[in-house]
């Protein structure tokens, strides 16, 4: 089991399934919803399908466990065309938003419920559930019924359950977006050590671009119903492929550059994270502070200046320029 | 704020002597003994009295035979259309209040032209007996009152995503309605059943006006005529009988479904 929890993505494993979206198209009425999606998930692999509200992506989760059909284009999972089969027959287990559990059933029946389905006995049903409690840290509470659980304790429940009938493909429908943020971080990387541990093919669908960096093997990011961009988080974030994915995943500066100093009107321009400008360098373009956030361990400021505005984050220290003040701002040369 | 408690309390005392002091005044006459004193056999003639015995029995059997058609009826509808066609559901609400705007009367009338035209078997020995003859059409008189409990129990649970996570697990349709959510709606479901027995344990227009006269209802108006003690006793039983019983229903409702949704 431990040989699994590895930092290394367990794409190499022999688990997992390979699923396959080909040329997939859902239209409701005259809109696209999702406009011909190309896209495989490596076996084991958590891909986080990244975008805005009504970008397609819960679209295609949707797709992929058969809640909706497609209006073209077909889903493979393993190799084997799942697009006509009924969600009950398409062994994928999903965690929803919120509010999924039966809320008549014990956890642990609720957990079990999956396997009642198939006609597993009643001793090898709860062994299940009490193993897979124990596995996202409710070993205790599987008699508890829901509404006598908080939030996260019950989204894990709904990844028991969702993982009790060891499905091929796990698809998690932005799982975390009604917690609040400590108990989202934590059930965050609750779900990514699970994931590893159990070497599942992973769905992640989220509109939060922190979330996806922070627990996905590869990043997709969708717009209007296109995919823009498929990479790793690194790459995603630092070479966004189009403007959308430098905007969307997190904030980037657009400036002229000239023999690599911030120049108006200069030759090229460069595409750099808030992190990539320094500010107060003697040969720095004039500036003059917006706006200043203190985020804890960075200060973020908006300058304005003759490039236009920037955004710069600053690790947090006494001394930083304050609202109004005027300063300088350059690329950080390191 | 106390000025407004205030008249909250007036009005509400008002509503509860309105309501109150007949069934209070019923409670005593019902009581009351032929030669004075007070006593309980006026209650008791439920059990020593054979019609009235019987007709209670016709009536309960219709009773449990409407709410289990209405609900078989009015659950999956429900459900379905929640689910599959929402556009609809304006329209199906407004369908199912007809029976509430139609008098009785002229259903009755309507129910009486019906029986007449269908004078060949199965019909004749259908309309021959009050169950299976009145059951129909109290299935009908009830629908408004169980879609209307149903649906808000639906739209108090999360339907979709209950239906689906059932589905993603490998439940069928039939599966989920009966595993997932009719528990979920048991309060609910519960709620119209007795509805639907308060309403055959009071309807006597139709019954009358068809002269299906072995119904609990009509027998109870008529002994009054020679016995009014009986009538007032068993009249007030009904009412405290399905009363104790919504009382039930709403108390473990509350209970049960409460930091669910």
């Amino acid at each position: 089991m431990t040989d699994v929890i590895a930092p290394t993505p367990a794409s190499d494993t022999a688990r997992g399934t390979t699923v396959e979206f080909r040329g997939v198209r859902k239209d409701y009425g005259s809109t696209a919803a999702l406009d011909g999606l190309d896209l495989t998930l490596r076996p084991g692999e958590l891909l986080a399908l990244l975008g805005p509200s009504g970008c397609g992506k819960t679209t295609a989760l949707r797709l992929l466990a058969g809640f909706d059909k497609p209006t073209a284009g077909h889903i493979l999972i393993s190799g084997k065309d799942v697009t006509g089969i009924p969600a009950a027959k398409r062994d994928t287990g999903m965690v929803f938003q919120a509010y999924s559990l039966f809320p008549t059933m014990t956890a642990a029946e609720n957990v079990a419920f999956g396997l009642r389905m198939r006609r597993v006995g009643a001793a090898e049903r709860s062994r299940r559930a009490d193993e897979l409690l124990e596995l996202v840290g409710l070993g205790s509470r599987g008699g508890s019924y829901p509404h006598e659980m908080s939030g996260g304790q019950q989204q894990r429940v709904a990844l028991a359950r969702a993982l009790a009938v060891s499905p091929s493909v796990l698809l998690l429908d932005e799982p975390l977006s009604a917690l609040d943020a400590r108990v989202r971080v934590q059930l965050r990387d609750e779900i990514r050590r699970v994931q590893l541990a159990e070497g599942i093919t992973t769905l992640f669908v989220t509109h939060d671009q922190s979330e996806a960096l922070a627990v996905a093997d590869r990043v997709a990011v969708l717009n209007a119903g296109r995919l823009e961009q498929v990479d790793v988080p690194q790459e995603v974030y630092a070479r966004p492929a189009t403007a959308f994915v430098a905007e969307f995943v997190g904030v980037m500066n657009d400036v002229p550059v000239e023999n690599g100093r911030i120049v108006p009107g200069g030759t090229h321009r460069v595409q750099t994270r808030p992190e990539g400008l320094v500010v107060g360098m003697p040969d720095g373009l004039p500036a003059s502070v917006l706006t200043s956030t203190f985020l804890g361990p960075v200060t973020r400021l908006v300058l304005t200046s003759d490039v236009g505005e920037l955004t710069v984050d600053l690790v947090s220290r006494p001394g930083l320029p304050g609202i109004g003040a005027a300063t300088t701002v350059a690329l950080d040369p390191t | 704020m106390t000025r407004r408690r205030r008249w909250r309390a007036v009005v509400f005392g008002l509503a509860a002597i309105y309501f109150l002091v007949p069934l209070v005044a019923a409670g005593e006459f019902s009581l009351r003994k032929p030669a004075g004193g007070y006593g309980f056999a006026n209650y008791l003639a439920i059990v020593t009295d054979p019609v009235l015995l019987a007709s209670l029995l016709v009536s309960l059997q219709i009773a449990v035979l409407t709410a289990v058609l209405v609900l078989v009826l009015v659950i999956p509808t429900a459900v379905w259309v929640r689910l599959r066609f929402p556009s609809v559901a304006a329209l199906l609400e407004t369908a199912t209040i007809l029976p509430i705007v139609v008098p009785p009367v002229v259903m009755a009338a309507g129910i009486a032209f019906v029986q007449a035209n269908l004078n060949s078997e199965p019909f004749r020995s259908l309309f021959s007996s009050s169950a299976t003859a009145l059951t129909p059409f109290y299935v009908v008189l009830a629908l408004p009152f169980a879609y209307r409990a149903v649906d808000n129990g639906l739209a108090a649970i999360p339907l979709r995503t209950l239906v689906e996570a059932a589905r993603n697990l490998g439940a069928g349709p039939g599966s989920a309605l009966l595993r997932v959510v009719l528990p979920a709606i048991r309060s609910a479901v519960l709620g119209s059943a007795f509805l639907t027995l308060a309403l055959v344990l009071g309807e006597v227009v139709i019954a009358r006006i068809l002269l299906y006269t072995d119904t609990f209802p009509v027998v109870v108006i008529d002994v009054g005529r020679s016995a009014a003690g009986i009538s007032v006793a068993l009249t007030l039983a009904s009412l405290v009988l399905t009363w104790v019983l919504l009382m039930a229903v709403s108390f473990i409702g509350g209970r049960r479904t409460r930091g669910t949704t």
